[in-house]
């Protein structure tokens, strides 16, 4: 991925870039981040969970484990996601 | 002097002030769920079940309960102990 750098150097050499094409490009890579913050949280946790000796190969039951475990890792992050956001809510009217 | 136009635009600034308050909320979710699945989770089974939904829940709370206790505490000591530095340096 090479958008970032060249991308902004790019609006001081030429011709200037409008803002919404700069916000438009953070939030893409805001996404990016957040997605690969996730799966490296994800695979450190279920490579837990689900390997116990790690043999010659990922074999079928530890798979389904991985499986599993990756969608009770999403319930699990949706969960603190609306308990936390429910919080502040809470505490914003308390205010 | 160029670059300088660019973050004095109000619209940018808006959007970055927007944005960081949500990375700092994706930042938090991301870091309580894995201390949390730590704590709730056993075995990942084919289900969620309501008794880690609930410990997951709890767990949120009381994390950000504790990080508010701290935060007190620590205000409390420094006032009554004066200066940041001398109890720092204690």
């Amino acid at each position: 991925m090479d958008g970032f750098g060249s991308d902004f150097s790019a609006g001081g050499s030429g011709g200037k870039m409008d803002t919404g094409t700069i916000m438009e490009q953070v939030k893409v890579q805001i996404a990016v981040a957040n997605a690969q913050e996730l799966l490296q949280r994800m695979t450190d946790k279920c490579f837990k969970k689900c390997i116990g000796k790690p043999g010659s190969t990922l074999d079928n039951s530890e798979q389904k484990c991985i499986a599993m475990c990756m969608d009770r890792y999403m319930d699990a992050w949706n969960t603190v996601s609306r308990t936390y956001n429910s919080r502040l809510q809470r505490e914003r009217a308390r205010m | 002097m160029d670059g300088q136009g660019a973050t004095a635009d109000p619209r940018l600034q808006q959007f970055i002030e927007v944005e960081s308050q949500k990375q700092r909320f994706q930042q938090l979710v991301h870091q309580m769920t894995e201390v949390c699945w730590e704590k709730c989770i056993d075995k990942p089974g084919p289900k969620m079940d309501s008794r880690s939904e609930m410990c997951l829940v709890n767990c949120v709370e009381r994390f950000i309960d504790t990080s508010q206790f701290i935060l007190n505490r620590l205000e409390q000591t420094q006032r009554s102990r004066g200066s940041i530095s001398e109890t720092m340096s204690d």
